[in-house]
């Protein structure tokens, strides 16, 4: 086993390997212990014996430094003779895809070069440079700490403990400022608080994304599927912020079609149901309504919730249901929220509840 | 300003009233004028009406023969729909010119959902066919040329369209998955009368945009979007399918890494 545990001395390397004295009651005696091969024998390149060649190899190495150049001023003159015209897209393609093409060529030519010229010309043998101590002698270590003493006595840095200790105190606050800055990072209220509430409320009307318009009960025909945004969310200066909580899903089924559970009787109106559009995975926008089969499909990690029962999840990795947004209509016939959300919308964090 | 226009021709002709001219002689005026106005439209919008009827008629005629034919077996004589298909009593014109004219119906194999595949009618037969569906129950028309130009803003479209498309049919267009084996088909090259109609009727597992969710305005929006798209080339090159992630890592994972592990072959290997 013991030679396994050598195994390791590849060849090519030349490293000594020194092991324990085997003892003599257990000790098995190695009789095929690899040896270290050294360097394998010095083959010459073509360019070595053959003086064309290396005239050839020469004059490539020159045709890359070339080539690079022509690059670079490939790259400036394209620059200058296909400008980005504004509004025009194409002329943006254009000039980017010749200065890319011109600095490419500019890069690799230099860097080929170098690379074509060390494998074929330069010196190739391999040989070992030892490296030399690096402890210093005792003279300079003597004067090194001599230096220090004599500015610990010329500056008084360990004789005047005052100073000393109030410098050490204010070099310790000095980071202090920077907690407070940092955490200025962080949102300003409770995040927990963000998470478990939307701008949702009672008698918000449910309006179009992206216009802002109200949306009527009548509106919603069997099959739609309307994207929603609460009213004034556009007039909100935190809109996206909003927005990533508060966004809906509006659809209408057949009333005999929803099973609902004890509780939400009230929560749709005529079978028009509407559904928190944020995945309880991760969050992204679950909004790939099949309206043959009622079934909601998140393009992230496909997830499925099944409209007819409550946006059950049906597959894929989120655990909850996608929560819902009790509806009804107001007096002009327009459909408004009851309530917010009952329960944090998105995925789940540490301090949620359930 | 209006309000002090409209009274002054109003004072005017009650001066006149109290003059010479019976009180009335304007409401008889009036009567005249109606009868006549309308007496004349009427002669003239039921003789249009006839020639139409006439045409609507023989195509509903002719309609009614193809649709027994090619598509009563599952929908049923009248059009009530079987265990294996819907009923078509009220889907309207744009329901059946978009099934029909995209190939999709008649319908080839069941599926996971009816593909795109060569009309199996011609422009004639098509229109005959959703003329007798659409006889028999109202239901959504042929979208207007107006809204068909894809000369409209392109902006708002690409915002709705994102809204409202993107997460099935992808941002560009290139169409996507859904589940057990069903998809958003891709929308480049489609017809913008072909796209109005899938966006008025919802077909398959689409949702229906009705005019109220996405007015014929935005749907005209959206159309310019999908044809600028058609129209412009990718600003940003070559487009691998707009796929999204999935091409542009299978091309850097082939091209990419093997530009690379080529490179450090070359590097580490021994000149000879």
């Amino acid at each position: 086993m013991a030679q396994h545990g050598d195994s390791n001395t590849a060849s090519g390397t030349a490293v000594k390997v020194s092991r324990a004295p085997e003892s003599p009651g257990t000790g098995v005696v190695q009789s095929d212990i690899p040896q270290n091969p050294g360097f394998p024998p010095h083959n010459p390149r073509m360019t070595d014996l053959d003086p064309n060649k290396e005239k050839r190899a020469e004059r490539q190495v020159a045709i890359l430094f070339f080539l690079s150049i022509i690059g670079s001023i490939f790259a400036l003159a394209a620059y200058i003779a296909y400008p980005i015209i504004p509004g025009d897209f194409g002329s943006i393609r254009t000039n980017n895809l010749l200065l890319g093409l011109g600095i490419t060529l500019g890069l690799l030519g230099i860097g080929l070069g170098a690379v074509h010229w060390a494998k074929q010309l330069m010196r190739e043998d391999e040989s070992v440079e030892l490296r030399h101590g690096t402890r210093g002698t005792p003279e300079t270590r003597e004067k090194a700490v001599e230096v220090f003493e004599l500015g610990n006595a010329e500056s008084g840095f360990g004789r005047r403990t005052l100073i000393r200790n109030s410098m050490i105190g204010a070099l310790v606050l000095t980071p202090v400022p920077a907690i407070a800055l940092f955490r200025d990072l962080a949102p300003m209220a409770d995040p927990v608080k963000l998470l478990q509430h939307t701008m949702w409320k009672k008698g918000t009307r449910l309006t179009h994304d992206p216009t802002g318009i109200p949306i009527k009960a009548s509106d919603v025909t069997l099959g739609s599927a309307f994207h929603v945004i609460p009213e004034g969310l556009l007039q909100r200066t935190d809109m996206l912020e909003q927005k990533a909580k508060a966004a809906v899903l509006l659809m209408r089924l057949l009333p005999q079609d929803l099973h609902v559970t004890k509780g939400r009787e009230t929560w749709n109106y005529n079978g028009i149901i509407a559904y928190s559009k944020i995945c309880t995975h991760v969050g992204c926008p679950v909004a790939l309504y099949e309206q043959d089969t009622h079934h909601l499909l998140c393009p992230c990690h496909q997830s499925q919730f099944d409209i007819t029962h409550e946006a059950k999840v049906i597959f894929g990795p989120a655990r909850r249901p996608l929560p819902q947004l009790p509806i009804t209509v107001d007096s002009e016939g327009y459909l408004v929220a009851q309530s917010d959300f009952h329960e944090p919308v998105g995925p789940d964090f540490w301090e949620r509840e359930t | 300003m209006a309000k002090s226009a409209s009274q002054d021709p109003l004072t005017k002709g009650r001066v006149r009233k109290q003059g010479r001219r019976s009180p009335l002689a304007s409401i008889a005026l009036i009567l005249i004028g109606l009868v006549a106005t309308g007496g004349v439209y009427a002669l003239f919008t039921t003789s249009a009406n006839a020639s139409t009827t006439a045409a609507s008629s023989a195509l509903t005629t002719e309609g009614s023969k193809l649709f027994q034919a090619n598509c009563a077996t599952c929908h049923g004589m009248n059009l009530e729909g079987t265990k294996v298909a819907p009923s078509l009593i009220g889907v309207g014109a744009a329901s059946v010119d978009f099934q029909v004219s995209t190939g999709r119906m008649p319908a080839a194999a069941s599926g996971p959902q009816e593909e795109q595949k060569p009309s199996q009618f011609t422009a004639q037969q098509t229109q005959a066919l959703y003329t007798f569906v659409a006889s028999k129950a109202p239901g959504p028309g042929i979208p207007s040329k107006e809204y068909l130009g894809g000369n409209d803003n392109a902006a708002q479209g690409a915002l709705l369209f994102r809204t409202n498309c993107a997460m099935c049919h992808n941002v560009a267009g290139a169409g996507g998955a859904l589940t057990e084996g069903k998809f958003a088909p891709a929308l480049t090259g489609v017809k913008a009368k072909t796209i109005y109609e899938a966006m008025e009727t919802g077909p398959q597992n689409m949702p229906v945009f009705n005019d109220k969710n996405l007015t014929p305005m935005q749907k005209a929006d959206v159309i310019t979007y999908l044809k600028y798209l058609d129209n412009n080339p990718s600003p940003g090159g070559l487009d691998l399918g707009n796929l999204g992630p999935v091409s542009e890592g299978l091309f850097l994972w082939i091209f990419g890494l093997g530009t690379i592990v080529g490179v450090t072959i070359w590097l580490t290997a021994k000149a000879n």
